[in-house]
């Protein structure tokens, strides 16, 4: 791009790194600040530690020990609504989850289907009920990243393995083995990822001294004790942990989820016989099942429960709206801006996508945390409570974005860049007729994601749960935590379709006349 | 003898139509337009897809509904002949055994396979440390253990240059000479037909043409080759 524009460029990618910093390091550094005796590293916090490790890994791997068979499954059959059950795995990304909390409770809780059915109550609080949370929302995208394995085998090679006569064994050994040894690990280190992280399921499903996560202690401590010093140390032991884990991520090839891409099926005349058949659908079945069900209570339970709701969630209805606009706004501003940085910068590009991931070691709590104290002097921030949380929203959601954004600008650049020069496009030129209308759909498809982890978000705002700034998630949970379960599964189907709207207008504004 | 009996293939609306016979030990390029056909008439010799009326059959054998492993066939294809994650060797014994358990006799085979498409120094390497030329030969000298009478082509080194083409065409023939097979190769080079082919089957307008002798053939083009040829 011409000089004129770099120097915008820079100004603007720039901005977006100092707001980054502030939000991950900046917050952090204010906390630690304000904490005044730094107290020890005590029982109850390497409990917590431990439990935030322990719980990550078993959940990614069941989530992946589950998604193989699965995978392999939808890889090689074709029944009417695979592609409906494909999409419904996309779906936990923008399902709030808190409505998928209260579906679970609805099935495996202590009143819940199960329960009736068994003739004694299960128990879905502490690990168990974690883990069962943590599997339903990452079953679905170990599945869809290890089909994107599947699919990505050259069809070649299955015709070959059946021109050579090869068992559905030898299959496994020789085709599928080496794809999974290259896709599970990723899979593996991304859903351990989001696990270390999980704020509202340990909040809804967790607590005591044996279900205790870091993030949730975090919240405790500054909730319920105001214990700066605590969260302060707590939040430096979650920013340690997740940057080892985001450093070993950088090293390991991560998988992407690719739009589309997965509606087509394998030939596979290795596993024609009736058994594996057999074993497949009842595979495919007894998922769908698991996924569907809890959703259908919330849908059920919702239903009646609308007219039960009380006005405030209207109220906060409105006030989710606000914080999901800000929030969108704001990250696409800023993905958009480092997007470009990255793309115009020859050195130095790792250290901004490590910048972005900051954003994911950084806890949302303790950036809630420090910036209410940076306003603090300044302000009353619990006016600010709602800026403050489309913010943390928006620095959560910017590595995602930056996932779609990045690749699609290099494949722009490399595929109509020559040409773009030799016609003089260049700076807002290049930008207006070149870039925006070729980034239409990763664009719209990030801001739908990016809504959606807006609207549904349960986290920063709990901090501050002021009766009359609360979101739709905060007021459903309290309502939720009050036993009015009717009220709560109403407003659980509400937001539900708030969420899924947002999603599914900004995507759809991305792919209407938008010529591929 | 190769047989197509009133074979007929259907695709939703593609049609294609042969009823033609091709001798034991012939060596036929098969050509005609992009989406005439050509590569569905592989699959359905290979065994990929069903053909909605008529027989194929071979030495009086009907095949045209066995599964693609009991075909007296051996395949190689525009590209993805390897595995990658495997070495030389192995993905040769893969046309000998798929759980690539060879007795000491087959070792030895997939050796002189190796030898005669000059790989011997090879055998321990992946495809990715293999030139495009050496990968095309290992498929080859797969093609070769697996002692199939027919050998199926789809564009084969399309993506090598002109005289390492040349070479491999001309390994790919011989090799076949000696064992006696019978060749059937899709291409969209004249060069290739003229080459290696003794016969051409032209596939266009949904019909596949009884085979033409290839000199003939291009001194006195049909319509159909002409308009392809330009």
């Amino acid at each position: 791009m011409a000089a004129r524009a770099s120097l915008t460029i820079r100004l603007f990618g720039g901005a977006a790194i100092a707001v980054l910093l502030t939000l991950s390091l900046g917050t952090l550094i204010a906390v630690l600040l304000r904490a005044e005796a730094i107290s020890g590293f005590g029982r109850p916090e390497w409990a917590a530690v431990r439990f935030t490790l322990m719980q990550a890994t078993l959940s990614a791997l069941i989530s992946v020990s589950l998604a193989i068979p699965l995978a392999r499954a939808l890889a090689r059959r074709q029944f009417p609504g695979r592609s409906a059950l494909i999409t419904l795995l996309g779906a936990p990304f923008i399902l709030p989850v808190i409505v998928a909390i209260l579906g679970l409770v609805a099935i495996f809780g202590r009143n819940g289907v199960i329960s009736n059915i068994l003739g004694f109550p299960l128990d879905i609080y502490g690990l168990q009920g974690i883990l069962l949370a943590h599997v339903f929302f990452n079953l679905p995208l170990a599945t869809r990243l290890i089909l994107q394995g599947w699919l990505a085998i050259p069809s070649e090679r299955f015709r070959l393995a059946a021109s050579l006569g090869f068992t559905s064994g030898n299959v496994a050994r020789t085709i599928e083995r080496p794809m999974l040894i290259e896709i599970v690990p990723g899979a593996f280190l991304v859903i351990f990822l989001i696990c270390l992280t999980s704020f509202a399921v340990a909040l809804a499903l967790g607590g005591g001294p044996a279900a205790t996560t870091v993030e949730l202690a975090i919240y405790q401590a500054f909730r319920f004790d105001f214990d700066l010093s605590k969260a302060a140390l707590l939040a430096s032991a979650q920013f340690v942990i997740c940057a080892i884990a985001g450093i070993i991520a950088l090293r390991l090839s991560i998988p992407q989820v690719a739009g589309g891409e997965l509606d087509r099926t394998l030939d596979r005349w290795d596993a024609k016989s009736p058994f594996l058949r057999l074993q497949d659908g009842v595979i495919i079945i007894l998922s769908a099942v698991f996924l569907l069900v809890p959703l259908s209570a919330v849908v059920l339970r919702g239903l009646p429960g609308v007219l039960e709701m009380p006005v405030s969630v209207w109220q906060a209805a409105l006030r989710s709206i606000f914080v999901t606009v800000i929030a969108t706004t704001v990250c696409m501003a800023m993905s958009l801006s480092l997007a470009f940085f990255v793309q115009n910068i020859k050195r130095g590009k790792i250290w901004v996508e490590g910048v972005s991931l900051l954003a994911i070691a950084a806890s949302p709590l303790v950036m809630g945390t420090g910036l209410f104290l940076i306003l603090f002097p300044m302000m009353d921030p619990s006016r600010a409570m709602l800026f403050i949380t489309a913010l943390v929203n928006a620095a959560m959601a910017l590595p995602f974005a930056l996932r779609a954004l990045v690749p699609a600008l290099r494949q722009i650049e490399g595929t109509y860049g020559k040409l773009a020069d030799s016609l003089g496009m260049h700076g807002f030129t290049r930008l207006r007729y070149l870039y925006l209308p070729r980034l239409r759909r990763p664009l719209g498809f990030s801001a739908g994601l990016i809504a959606a982890l807006a609207m549904g978000d349960l986290g920063v705002i709990t901090l501050f749960s002021d009766p009359n700034r609360a979101t739709l998630p905060l007021e459903m949970y309290r309502l939720m935590a009050s036993y009015r379960l009717e009220a709560a599964s109403g407003a659980a189907l509400l937001l539900l379709m708030f969420s899924l709207s947002v999603f599914w207008i900004f995507d759809k504004g991305g792919r209407v006349n938008a010529d591929v | 003898m190769l047989t197509f009996e009133n074979l007929h293939i259907t695709i939703g609306d593609f049609e294609l139509r042969g009823d033609i016979k091709i001798e034991t030990g012939a060596q036929v390029a098969i050509m005609g337009p992009s989406g005439a056909g050509k590569s569905t008439l592989f699959n359905a010799v290979a065994g990929f897809l069903s053909p909605s009326a008529g027989r194929i059959v071979w030495d009086g054998q009907n095949i045209t509904t066995s599964v693609p492993a009991d075909r007296p066939i051996a395949l190689l294809f525009q590209d993805n002949n390897l595995f990658p994650h495997l070495t030389a060797f192995q993905n040769t014994a893969l046309g000998i055994r798929p759980d690539l358990r060879l007795s000491d006799t087959q070792s030895q085979d997939v050796t002189d396979a190796l030898a005669k498409v000059g790989l011997q120094e090879f055998e321990a390497r992946k495809p990715a440390a293999l030139s495009g030329g050496q990968q095309s030969r290992v498929a080859l000298a797969r093609v070769l253990v697996q002692h199939k009478p027919l050998i199926l082509l789809d564009e084969p080194f399309a993506a090598l240059g002109p005289a390492l083409k040349a070479e491999m065409l001309d390994l790919l023939s011989r090799g076949i000479r000696e064992s006696g097979g019978t060749l059937l190769m899709i291409t969209h080079d004249p060069a290739d037909a003229k080459r290696i082919a003794d016969s051409v089957i032209i596939v266009a307008d949904g019909q596949i043409a009884a085979p033409v002798e290839t000199v003939a053939l291009f001194e006195n083009p049909p319509a159909a080759l002409q308009t392809y040829l330009g």
